[in-house]
């Protein structure tokens, strides 16, 4: 499996990262060499095993379900460039 | 394993085509419900899902995607999501798997919702609705259980939008049918049947003004005997109405263009309310590429079959046995056992009323009377101010006989404005409907000597005997019983 550049660019855009168009090669060669590297997998015989989910083998914990979390609008906010009223406040998003 | 069901599975009846002056055309829909699971915490953190509370205030350090959080599944929410699965007859999977589904919104913290992708919870299942001429199934192809994102306001200022997370996290059961629909007045049933049979279950409220229920809806339409065509999603309906009203505007706008040579480009749409049309969410189509994969924080959800049966065993009675039930054992007709299961409470409601009583006069008088009032009203049948004891007491007023059907009536307002036992109303107010046959043959007689012309008139006339009844009940104040007046009347008057 490799990619191109204009897998490179899309990519880049889903994950919300700024690439400069000068750096697309560069990032194009790394990923097929780690492409590369990870594609040698294919050559083993997985067909009789069960894909792995964990590593030890145990039950998922579960929760009762009762409120034990919240309340604390201000530390929430905390951290936001911009909040008011302990909203987050982002640039306008609608349509 | 049961074999995949066919994708194309009904064809639209004549009357639900399309008429166009090229040939008809016919719909095909289905539909992704979004309803709200009933819990008191999220799916995957401790905070609250109550309704209204001040923004940012249901959130957990795990709903806010602060580093290091760790997700720890709700199991009232499992229990719900396998409710609804038996309560659709559906097939429920003892082994699921969580997928993240990534994209980037800002009421998306964790920059992903937690869903189910290729392993749902619930597989197929079926709803069955009733249509004005028949009864159809309609298919479901599975449940899967999800996170709800935040919530973004973009009304309280003009330049930026306000993010409130107490949605985030909260859980919802996404359920898919196949696209077995053909028609808006089908979509809509569906919806409905749907919402009564979460509701019964308790698995969700169905308060769709809250956004508690919601649909996205799929549409495309195609020649009769024709392939599916291509669809168009519509995003997040959120009234029964508002869905009739989308399916019959993007039909009519694919028809427009296949007529005019052009093609239907799949794409996401939003219905405008307001102008009652849909338009196209450009922006969003890139999103489309979720990159879904297994969620590493998550094991698979997996749960024993003692687990299902101990959950099925108290499964509540559900609205197609209730409406069963209601036709056998109380003799009432198909079209109004459905109307009195529709809701668990006016079900039980009816139930109070007919217990030990006639039940054809008790579902007359719940439907028509106490259902149509409270309608008007506004109000839901838990908050009637007449309760079943007190309906009852009409009812039993009726069977005997001490009362006529106009006197009920009468006595239904003051029961309802007033309050009260409606047996000491009657006698305290004299309301008794006069069955002493020498009272009322006093009535007629007086009737009668004072109208010796009308008298003439009724005996080639006899569709005459109503006016003579009507000023016999006028003179006893609504009181005389109409069967023994007519009798009495009729022998005096000699006609047969």
């Amino acid at each position: 499996m490799s990619v191109d550049s204009a897998t490179i660019v899309r990519v880049a855009h889903l994950a919300r990262i700024a690439v400069a168009p000068e750096e697309v090669a560069r990032l194009e060669a790394e990923f097929n060499s780690m492409l590369g590297f990870v594609e040698q997998l294919s050559g083993l015989d997985v067909s009789d095993v069960e894909p792995m989910t964990s590593v030890r083998p145990m039950q998922m914990k579960m929760r009762e379900d009762v409120v034990t979390d919240g309340g604390y609008p201000a530390r929430i906010v905390a951290n936001a460039p911009a909040s008011e009223d302990d909203f987050f406040v982002v640039p306008k998003v609608v349509e | 394993m049961n074999a995949p069901l066919p994708l194309d599975r009904r064809a639209a009846k004549p009357s639900q085509r399309i008429k166009s002056a090229t040939g008809d055309w016919e719909m095909v829909i289905g539909l992704e419900v979004h309803a709200q699971v009933n819990s008191n915490s999220k799916l995957f953190s401790g905070a609250s899902t109550h309704f209204g509370n001040a923004p940012n205030s249901n959130v957990s350090l795990v709903d806010a995607a602060m580093p290091g959080m760790l997700p720890v599944i709700n199991v009232e929410c499992v229990k719900q999501a396998i409710r609804t699965g038996l309560g659709l007859k559906a097939q429920i999977n003892r082994r699921s798997v969580f997928d993240r589904k990534n994209y980037f919104y800002p009421d998306l913290p964790q920059g992903y919702q937690i869903s189910q992708y290729k392993s749902p919870i619930v597989g197929e299942g079926e709803i069955l609705i009733d249509m004005p001429d028949e009864t159809i199934t309609i298919g479901i192809e599975r449940l899967h259980l999800e996170q709800d994102a935040g919530k973004s306001i973009h009304d309280l200022s003009p330049s930026f939008s306000y993010v409130d997370l107490n949605r985030s996290g909260v859980a919802l059961m996404e359920i898919v049918s196949r696209p077995d629909l053909r028609s808006a007045d089908e979509a809509k049933a569906y919806v409905s049947k749907l919402r009564t049979i979460l509701r019964y279950l308790g698995t969700c409220d169905g308060d769709m003004e809250k956004g508690n229920l919601r649909a996205d809806v799929n549409v495309s339409v195609r020649r009769p005997g024709a392939p599916f065509g291509t669809r168009c999603e519509i995003k997040n309906v959120n009234s029964i109405r508002f869905i009739g009203q989308a399916i019959e505007y993007e039909a009519r706008r694919q028809i427009g263009i296949l007529e005019d040579g052009g093609e239907i480009i799949q794409e996401t749409r939003l219905f405008d309310h307001g102008k009652g049309e849909t338009r196209s969410m450009r922006s969003k189509e890139e999103a489309h590429d979720y990159r879904y994969f297994p969620d590493p924080d998550l094991l698979p959800l997996e749960f024993s079959a003692e687990f299902v049966e101990e959950l099925k065993s108290h499964l509540p009675e559900l609205p197609d046995e209730k409406k069963a039930r209601f036709i056998e054992q109380y003799g009432v007709t198909p079209y109004d056992a459905m109307v009195l299961t529709l809701e668990r409470e006016s079900a039980d409601f009816f139930e109070a009323v007919a217990r030990g009583r006639d039940a054809k006069i008790a579902a007359n008088w719940v439907i028509n009377e106490l259902f149509g009032r409270l309608n008007k009203e506004g109000l839901e049948v838990t908050a009637s101010p007449m309760s079943a004891d007190q309906l009852g007491g009409i009812v039993d007023l009726i069977k005997d006989g001490t009362i006529s059907g106009k006197l009920a009536k009468d006595l239904f307002e003051i029961v309802w404005a007033e309050g009260g036992n409606p047996r000491e109303i009657v006698e305290a107010r004299g309301m008794k409907q006069v069955t002493d046959t020498g009272a009322i043959e006093a009535a007629c007689d007086a009737v009668i000597a004072a109208n010796p012309d009308k008298v003439e008139q009724v005996k080639v006339k006899p569709t005459m005997l109503g006016w003579f009844v009507g000023q016999v009940m006028k003179q006893t104040g609504g009181k005389a019983s109409p069967p023994a007046v007519n009798e009495i009347l009729k022998a005096k008057l000699g006609i047969e």
